[in-house]
């Protein structure tokens, strides 16, 4: 009798040890994100009680809100510039790196670093120095004969120059193709100079397909992490100028915790949630076409 | 001959790609040494001479709450959760790496999901959820979301360096008597040392880094960690200070600086194994 109920919480056994991760989950995640789809159809200012508008708040946004739409806009440019310069400069040096590169240790490390502070605010500081008018970057482009650059303050490169930020973190991306690449066998490669094939077509044919998983995935990640990209724009531009670098999240930012309109807020994550949403069902569903699982698809 | 100068010519593109990527750093390291008007008026890198002035009165700034007191409230915050987030994720970890349970495979994509799920999202009502617990100001909204599974990436990481540990070792652990839990403790925690170091890391850092959610959640100077003390010296300081604020950050980066050198392989293991199986 003993035995039979030892073995009936047998399975339940593995439930009690994830059960920090499940009441966070229901609690922490599922609960505040079906919580905020239900803001996002009230008017909530904090104080009082969601009061239900139905659509409203969506109206609002894509009739009224003109910094919406510029937001949003902002906000693609800067994922479509960060995000594929990051990736290619991630892979091109990572294959470098595999060419049996001597003291990789140390070009790797030195690669990663900025990786490690590129998100905190002491980086942002430096960056804001940096590409000031009079900083260190257009003192060296003045030495090289090249005009001052309004790196910060033209509204036409201001956005940019935030990109940069984010490029100059390539270090982990870099670190996951590395070791992806280092997982092609090499005798593929060996057959196929065999057979007369070059450089370049060995890299078509054989490295990017071999490793068309982890470019799924780093994309993706870099995807949602790019487009909430906060502090950066926060304390460097603070949006500006002329709301050029006003990403998304500031936007939500401010209607949440400037002016305390929560529901209106939780409608516009709502809406940047789609977009993140279309972006990775995009390159979900065409995945079967360009991704090669070598081990037929299983990764879980 | 040609392959020799096509290596030759790599080396010095990774060597300048290396340079460019740290002279930022180097540059703000030199400047912590320069007086303020050299920053802006000389070009070149080196301090044309050496004074921890910035260092001395940029550290004590801000009166009652100076840079020492934002340091201090850092690791007040940051322990905590690098402590839980260990217990929490490696728990979690051995619980789906071991074991088979109801709904497991549905449990286990929604915390993948979750990974890919913009943290944007659920900020306004965890929010909410924390101010109605009379929580906000103080470092609960960053300890208990740890003690509670923290991050899925971590999680993740876990998961996959337990499945690398052979279940024969279990088995024997099992036949020596010891119950799952014994089990855990006994012998799975200290053969994923590797991986707990890589939560240890990668959650510090993050912590420490952290801006948006001591942003939202922390509102009085006393109780702010470093990354807000940086913010507000910018404020206050506005142009005639930047040597104190550049030596500021240096001191602001200094302990992940310390924290890389010493376990940058960890690191670069950590990432490569949870972003590989991803």
């Amino acid at each position: 009798m003993k035995i039979k109920w030892k073995k009936r919480l047998g399975k339940y056994q593995g439930l009690f040890y994830i059960a920090p991760w499940l009441v966070g989950f229901l609690g922490l995640q599922l609960y505040p994100f079906l919580a905020s789809l239900y803001y996002s159809f009230t008017d909530y200012a904090m104080m009082g009680t969601p009061k239900w508008v139905g659509l409203e708040n969506f109206i609002t946004i894509f009739t009224k809100d003109r910094d919406f739409k510029n937001s949003l806009e902002v906000t693609l440019i800067y994922v479509l510039i960060a995000v594929p310069l990051k990736l290619i400069f991630a892979l091109f040096i990572a294959m470098l790196l595999n060419l049996k590169v001597k003291g990789i240790g140390i070009f790797r490390t030195v690669y990663y670093l900025p990786s490690i502070l590129g998100g905190s605010v002491a980086i942002a500081v430096l960056w804001r120095f940096l590409f000031s008018g009079e900083g260190t970057v257009n003192t060296i482009l003045s030495k090289l004969g090249i005009g001052p650059v309004g790196w910060l303050s033209n509204p036409k490169v201001a956005l940019f120059t935030l990109s940069l930020l984010a490029v100059w973190q390539f270090g982990s991306s870099m670190v996951i193709f590395l070791a992806a690449l280092k997982n092609v066998p090499a005798e593929l490669y060996e057959s196929a100079r065999v057979d007369g094939a070059s450089p370049v077509r060995c890299f078509w044919s054989i490295t990017i397909p071999l490793i068309t998983p982890t470019i799924l995935f780093n994309m993706v990640m870099q995807l949602v992490t790019a487009f909430q990209e906060f502090t950066g724009a926060f304390v460097i531009t603070s949006g500006g100028p002329m709301k050029s670098t006003y990403l998304y999240i500031l936007k939500v930012y401010d209607e949440a915790f400037k002016y305390y309109k929560m529901g209106y807020a939780c409608a516009l994550s709502w809406i940047l949630f789609g977009v993140v949403m279309i972006f990775t069902l995009i390159i979900f569903r065409t995945s079967s076409k360009w991704v090669f699982y070598s081990d037929g698809g299983d990764t879980v | 001959m040609i392959r020799r100068v096509r290596r030759i010519l790599m080396y010095a593109f990774l060597i300048l790609v290396g340079v460019i990527l740290i002279y930022p750093l180097v540059w703000m390291f030199f400047a912590t040494f320069k007086t303020n008007a050299e920053i802006f008026g000389s070009n070149r890198l080196l301090p044309s001479q050496i004074s921890f002035r910035a260092y001395v009165e940029g550290w004590k700034a801000g009166g009652a709450y100076n840079m020492g007191k934002f340091m201090a409230n850092t690791f007040v915050m940051v322990i905590p959760c690098v402590l839980f987030t260990v217990i929490s994720s490696a728990l979690v970890g051995y619980g789906f790496a071991r074991f088979e349970f109801p709904f497991k495979k549905l449990l286990f994509g929604m915390m993948i999901s979750t990974l890919m799920l913009p943290g944007t999202i659920t900020m306004i009502p965890k929010y909410l959820i924390f101010n109605k617990l009379g929580w906000l100001n103080t470092y609960l909204p960053f300890i208990v979301p740890a003690a509670l599974g923290g991050s899925a990436f971590l999680i993740y990481m876990m998961i996959q360096f337990i499945r690398g540990i052979p279940r024969e070792l279990d088995e024997s652990a099992k036949l020596d008597g010891c119950g799952s839990f014994r089990t855990f403790l006994y012998l799975i925690i200290p053969l994923s040392k590797p991986a707990i170091v890589s939560v240890i890391i990668f959650q510090s850092l993050w912590s420490w880094n952290d801006y948006f959610n001591p942003l939202i959640y922390i509102n009085s100077t006393k109780k702010y960690p470093i990354s807000l003390g940086l913010r507000l010296m910018l404020d206050s300081a506005g142009n005639n200070s930047w040597d104190q604020i550049m030596a500021m950050s240096v001191v602001a980066i200094l302990p992940c600086l310390l924290l890389f050198a010493v376990a940058q392989k960890s690191f670069v293991e950590g990432i490569s194994t949870a972003g590989l199986k991803g």
